[in-house]
Formats: C-alpha cells, sequence, structure tokens
C-alpha cells in the first residue's frame, strides 16, 4: 500500500515531531510511506478567506505531489477537508477526482483502513480531546453532538486502546476553539475568548495533556494557554499514539 | 461599526460575555433535551427541508393559491416588491382608518423593513407588544436575537428600565413583578388601539389562512381586540398544507426554546364580522436569492434563532454586532442579498465550524452558505484591497515549493531570533496568545536528513 505523506505547511514549519509521529505510526502498521519534498500548502488559507480563485496554483502542485498514490493521509482534518471539497483542476479532473477520494485524516486512516484494533502505546496520563469542527462536522471521524444519533468517536477509539490513558470528560464536548483559520485575526477577540473558554472547560475536567486531530486548533489554544501559563500540555494525537 | 470591531467591544467586558454565552447555551441544551426526546427527529428535518424545497420550486402557484384562499375568505391581500411599499401599504391601511396608535406583536419582517420608524416619522405610534420587543423599544435598541429579543438584558437592567417608563419600584429586579407591571401597562393599550398588526409564521396554500405563533399570546389579544388585523409576511413562509404544520409545529419550538410546542399557535382564517382582516406579501429580495442557487435554501429559514444559540461567535459577540435585523448565522447569509457592501463582513464572523447547520430543523447547510458568500463577495470587489494583496503574495509563496522552503526557514530563523518581528502590537495573534515556538528544522529538512529524497 503506497502512501502519500501530506504534512500540511504550519505542521512542516512548526510541528515537525507531528510529521515524525505520523510516519513513524503509519510505517509501524506496514504502510509504505513517502513524503513528496514539493509540496506546500492546500490551498485553504486563501479559500476560505474568500479566495478560491487563487487556488488554482496550489491545487496543480497537490495534484503533481500525490497523484500516483493509493492514499494519502494528513494529520489534519481541516486540510483534508478541504482538499476533498475543494480540490479541482480543469485539465486533471480525473486525478484530481482519485485525490479527492483517496485522501485521509490519520485517525480515520487507521480505524476504517487499516482497521486498526490494537496499539503498543504507553501513555500514563489525563488525556482531552479537543474534537475539531472540520474533521468532525466534516470528515465524520466522530459524532456531532447537534445531530440525534448514536455516538461514535474514531480518535477516542483509538486513544481508549493506548494504555495508561485516562480520557476526560468536558462539558461541551464538541464546541468550536475559535482557531478558523484566518478568522483567528480577522476576530481576534471572539477568537482568543473562544480560545479561553475551551482551555477552561479542559482545565476544569482536569486535562493534563489536551489532544486532537487538527495541530492548527492546537497551536491556537497551546498559544492561548502559554500566555496564560496554564498547567495544561498539548499534543497532536499522532505523538500520544506513537508514545512508548 | 463592522462585526469584528463590535464584537471586540463586546468582548471588553469579560464577565457579561460569560454570562451571555452561558445564558444562550442553556437554551441550545433544552433544544438538545427536546430533540433527542424525538427518535425521528432527523427524520422530521429532512421532510421539513423537503417541503420547504417544494415551496420554493413552486412559490409562484402556492402565493396564487394562497391569495385565492385567503380572498374567498374576505381577507384583503396586499404584494409589496420591497420595504419601502411594505411600509406604504400598512401606512395607507392606517390612515385609511384614521388612527395614530396601533400595537403590533412580534415581526422579525417588520424588523427587516424598519417599519417602526417609518411609522412613527408618519405620526404613528407602534407599541411592541412582546415582552421583549417592549423591552428592546422602550430602551429604544433593535431586537438582538429574533426569538429572545432582549436576551442581551439582566433583569436588575430591566428593573431600572422598568421604573423609569413604567414606574415599578426603583430597584426591583424580580421577574414576576417586572412583568405583571407590563402587563397592566399594555392591558390598557390592547384596549385602546383599533388595530393590531402581527407577524405570520406559518401561510398555509390550500386553506388561505396563517399561523401565528407566540408564546405570550400578545397576537392574540391584538387581533382579537382590534377592529383591524395586519399581518406581514415574506412571502417564503408558505406551506402547501394544513397538514404540513404537524411537521413544522413540531420542529419550531423545540429547536427556538426547547418547548414541545408554542403556548399558542393560532389559526386566522377570515375576518370576524365587522373587523377588517389584511394580509401584506412581501418580496423585499427573496426572489432575488430565489435565483441564486447556492444561497435559495437560506429561504426555507422559519426562524426559530436556533443556530444563534449554537453559534460560539454569536454567543461571544451579541446579536447587535450583526448590524442586520437578523443576526447570527442565519443573519449573515440572508444579510448580503439585501446589501452586499454593507454586509460584506457578516460571512467571515464565523469559524465555518458547521454547528448551525446541524441543528437547523429545515436542514439548511448556513456553513456552505458562509464559505460560499466569502468567495461572491470577494469576486465582486467587496474585500479590501490590503488582504487581496496579502492573499496574492500567500497564493504565490505556497505554489512554489522553492520559494516556500525559503520563506519558512527565514520566518523561523527571524522568530528564532529576533523574535520582535513577529511578538508585536501589530500581530493580531500575539496580543493574547503566544506564538509557536519554531523548530530547528522543518519537518521537510528532517525528512530529507532521515529518509532522503524519495
Amino acid at each position: 500500500m503506497k502512501v502519500g505523506l501530506f504534512i500540511p505547511c504550519y505542521v512542516d514549519q512548526f510541528y515537525p515531531q507531528v510529521g515524525i509521529a505520523t510516519l513513524q505510526l503509519l510505517e509501524r502498521f506496514g504502510c509504505q510511506v513517502s513524503y513528496p519534498a514539493k509540496q506546500t500548502c492546500c490551498g485553504q488559507p486563501m479559500a476560505n478567506s474568500g479566495y478560491e480563485h487563487l487556488t488554482h496554483d496550489c491545487n496543480r502542485l497537490f495534484i503533481n505531489n500525490f497523484s500516483e498514490f493509493d492514499y494519502i493521509v494528513s494529520p489534519s482534518g481541516s486540510c483534508v477537508l478541504h482538499i476533498k471539497d475543494h480540490l479541482h483542476d480543469d485539465k486533471r479532473e480525473g486525478e484530481a477526482t482519485h485525490v479527492r477520494t483517496h485522501i485521509y485524516e490519520l485517525t480515520e486512516f487507521l480505524t476504517d483502513i487499516l482497521k486498526v484494533e490494537n496499539l503498543t502505546a504507553h501513555f500514563p496520563h489525563r488525556v482531552g480531546v479537543h474534537q475539531s469542527c472540520h474533521g468532525q462536522r466534516g470528515l465524520h471521524v466522530a459524532q456531532m453532538s447537534e445531530l440525534v444519533a448514536p455516538p461514535f468517536s474514531k480518535p477516542e477509539k483509538l486513544l481508549k486502546m493506548v494504555t495508561g490513558l485516562e480520557l476526560v470528560k468536558l462539558d461541551r464536548v464538541d464546541e468550536c476553539c475559535g482557531f478558523g483559520g484566518t478568522f483567528c485575526v480577522a476576530e481576534e477577540a471572539v477568537s482568543v475568548r473562544m480560545g479561553i473558554d475551551r482551555v477552561d472547560d479542559h482545565i476544569k475536567n482536569g486535562t493534563e495533556v489536551l489532544t486532537g486531530g487538527d495541530m492548527s486548533c492546537l497551536m491556537h489554544l497551546e498559544g492561548v494557554i502559554r500566555r496564560r501559563q496554564l498547567p495544561i500540555k498539548v499534543m497532536h494525537i499522532a505523538e500520544i499514539l506513537n508514545a512508548k | 461599526m463592522n462585526h469584528a470591531d463590535a464584537a471586540e467591544k463586546f468582548n471588553k467586558d469579560f464577565d457579561r460575555t460569560t454570562w451571555h454565552d452561558e445564558t444562550l447555551w442553556w437554551v441550545r441544551q433544552k433544544r438538545d433535551r427536546a430533540a433527542f426526546a424525538i427518535p425521528e427527529w432527523e427524520q422530521l428535518r429532512e421532510t421539513a427541508s423537503q417541503i420547504k424545497h417544494n415551496v420554493l420550486s413552486n412559490l409562484d402557484n402556492y402565493l396564487i393559491e394562497f391569495e385565492k384562499n385567503a380572498q374567498k375568505s374576505g381577507i384583503t391581500v396586499h404584494w409589496a416588491a420591497d420595504a419601502h411599499e411594505h411600509n406604504q401599504i400598512v401606512l395607507s391601511i392606517l390612515k385609511s382608518q384614521g388612527v395614530t396608535e396601533i400595537v403590533k406583536s412580534k415581526s422579525m419582517l417588520t424588523e427587516e423593513c424598519h417599519l417602526n420608524p417609518y411609522l412613527t416619522e408618519n405620526g404613528v405610534e407602534v407599541i411592541d407588544t412582546d415582552l421583549g420587543e417592549r423591552i428592546v423599544q422602550l430602551a429604544d435598541e433593535p431586537p438582538s436575537h429574533i426569538v429572545l429579543p432582549c436576551i442581551h438584558w439582566k433583569k436588575e437592567e430591566i428593573g431600572v428600565l422598568f421604573h423609569k417608563h413604567l414606574g415599578t419600584p426603583e430597584g426591583c429586579a424580580d421577574p414576576v413583578l417586572l412583568t405583571h407591571a407590563a402587563r397592566a401597562n399594555l392591558r390598557e393599550k390592547f384596549l385602546t388601539r383599533r388595530v393590531a398588526i402581527t407577524g405570520v409564521n406559518f401561510a398555509v396554500a390550500e386553506t388561505g389562512e396563517f399561523v401565528v405563533c407566540t408564546n405570550e399570546g400578545n397576537a392574540d389579544m391584538g387581533a382579537h381586540l382590534a377592529d383591524v388585523h395586519i399581518a406581514c409576511m415574506g412571502i417564503e413562509k408558505i406551506i402547501p398544507k394544513r397538514e404540513h404544520l404537524g411537521v413544522f409545529l413540531r420542529l419550531l419550538t423545540r429547536s427556538a426554546t426547547g418547548q414541545p410546542i408554542t403556548t399558542y399557535s393560532s389559526h386566522f382564517g377570515k375576518p370576524r364580522e365587522g373587523q377588517q382582516m389584511h394580509i401584506v406579501l412581501v418580496d423585499n429580495g427573496r426572489t432575488v436569492q430565489l435565483g441564486r442557487e447556492q444561497f435559495r435554501n437560506s429561504l426555507k429559514c422559519i426562524r426559530c434563532g436556533a443556530c444563534m444559540n449554537t453559534c460560539p461567535v454569536y454567543r461571544r459577540s451579541g446579536g447587535h454586532s450583526y448590524h442586520n435585523a437578523v443576526a447570527g448565522p442565519i443573519g449573515a447569509i440572508l444579510a448580503p442579498n439585501l446589501d452586499m457592501t454593507k454586509n460584506a463582513d457578516l460571512p467571515f464572523a464565523s469559524t465555518l465550524c458547521g454547528s448551525c447547520s446541524n441543528v437547523c430543523p429545515v436542514k439548511i447547510n448556513i456553513h456552505e452558505q458562509l464559505y460560499e458568500w466569502r468567495q461572491v463577495l470577494t469576486k465582486s470587489g467587496h474585500s479590501p484591497t490590503a488582504k487581496t494583496l496579502s492573499m496574492k503574495v500567500m497564493s504565490a509563496v505556497l505554489s512554489n515549493p522553492t520559494v516556500y522552503h525559503l520563506s519558512g526557514k527565514i520566518g523561523r530563523f527571524a522568530m528564532a531570533n529576533a523574535p520582535f518581528v513577529v511578538n508585536n502590537s501589530f500581530n493580531p495573534w500575539f496580543k493574547q496568545r503566544e506564538m509557536p515556538e519554531p523548530p530547528k528544522e522543518s519537518f521537510g529538512e528532517w525528512y530529507k536528513k532521515n529518509r532522503g529524497e524519495k
């Protein structure tokens, strides 16, 4: 199984350890993983700001980098959702469609494609999951609280396989953290306030390590936590699933 | 003031923002309890959405059918192309009656048309009879929420307002006493006003009747005591058959406040003897929206307000920050249709979290429409030049791997060695958040070193 590793731009630049953990995890489960060196960004920052028409070059580049793989996997639900919803190319729509239909967020790839039932990870901490909106309401990696439907959560299913790990129950299970791409600077006041409230929920319920499948939300929450010098550590779920 | 600035102002009072957020979240939780008590909830939503789909596809025919049946029952039907015409029609009815004082129950349409200021300018006194609306009217403010107009007011503040206007004892903040005072004050208005305006929740094409839902009975009190009843409705309020109320009435209040049904769901079918009954059917941009394929589903809205209560941005910025009669996520997709220039900021007042679309009882894809409006507004020149420029630069950098890698290296080097470049007051991220700590190498650099390029 040839897997193309898609490491979003900000993860590449600021959180190399998340890319490394993702790579090692996939390799542990027997995937033949390659990281195309010429990858950059999915184009979401432009598109969500109203400039989808400026993403054609990013789309072309993305197709160049990833169309040859059986699967494309990324440690970011938001970037994956953007590709799934918006990757098109007039001249290469067939390849674009292949990419759109074979790209997976890490936890859904582990549960749905690799059908992981056991992990050898050990992580003796109280872990609070930040369920990012695009992964949840967009990719359905977990049931959303709005729908009258049976609950499930792919990230939590995986975390329950980690020995020593205790999952924290939150008051608001899936409220947005307020990152929202350029929203985080364009609507700075509300964005920060949402971040503070999310972090408070974790503090109140005894989270030691805050985790999730989207580093962008975690980057925002980590920014709030560090400024307020709160006793919570932030880690991507790949780092926990890969913990020995 | 645009949404971001108004929201920043709102957030200056940290504790009040907490209170506002928690009050509305409590309503969202009530909605959840009501919805989860109905096993077929999702099927109901789908059914409602499909009925509305049918309505929007056959709106012209249903409206004509409704008009014909209403006229048969002795109701006078008026057609208004826009807000101004709507206001003129209402005023002309009042003038023909020689009336200068009226009562009005809740109608978001009349808010949208700015009927109150228009009538006031023309010498007509309007008394809003919904308690929440009466409160904001006394405070000379617009409603901040379509179902809970004064949700941004605390009971102590209402006590001060009522002391000033209704003579309640100073310092009295007891909701029961305050409500009694409002009731006594309104009772006199109900008994003396000869014309009552109401909104319309549903208008049934097959019967020509319309249904008005209130919890306070104020629409009924107004309409039953008045010689003339004027009902104002947007043309999208039509439903084909009476039996469809069985779907919508189950959804409306469970979604709005978590109640099983409104206290009063009153059917108005014909004027009583000696009474005049008028219906004003208002377009005001709705047919334009109907023609915008990607936005037409916004016309399915039944004005329950569930999207506002669930919206994490609305809860932390307040209804007035949306500077539009309808606030929140639904307001943000309706408002640009009315005025793109004035409302270009609203589709950006969202993280696109998608909660709104999933509480919506008629399944409007609100967050997808927010995304689409962003594209439309940008392409039609409603985006600031500086933003366009920065997006072009971003696109150029991100679509060129060499430039991207170099920029990343320079950026991380600058952050590590000259943090003041980013850690300053010009960087909105840094105002209340730390920047990420720049690592020594990017993932790409690590990969090249450890795995070699493949």
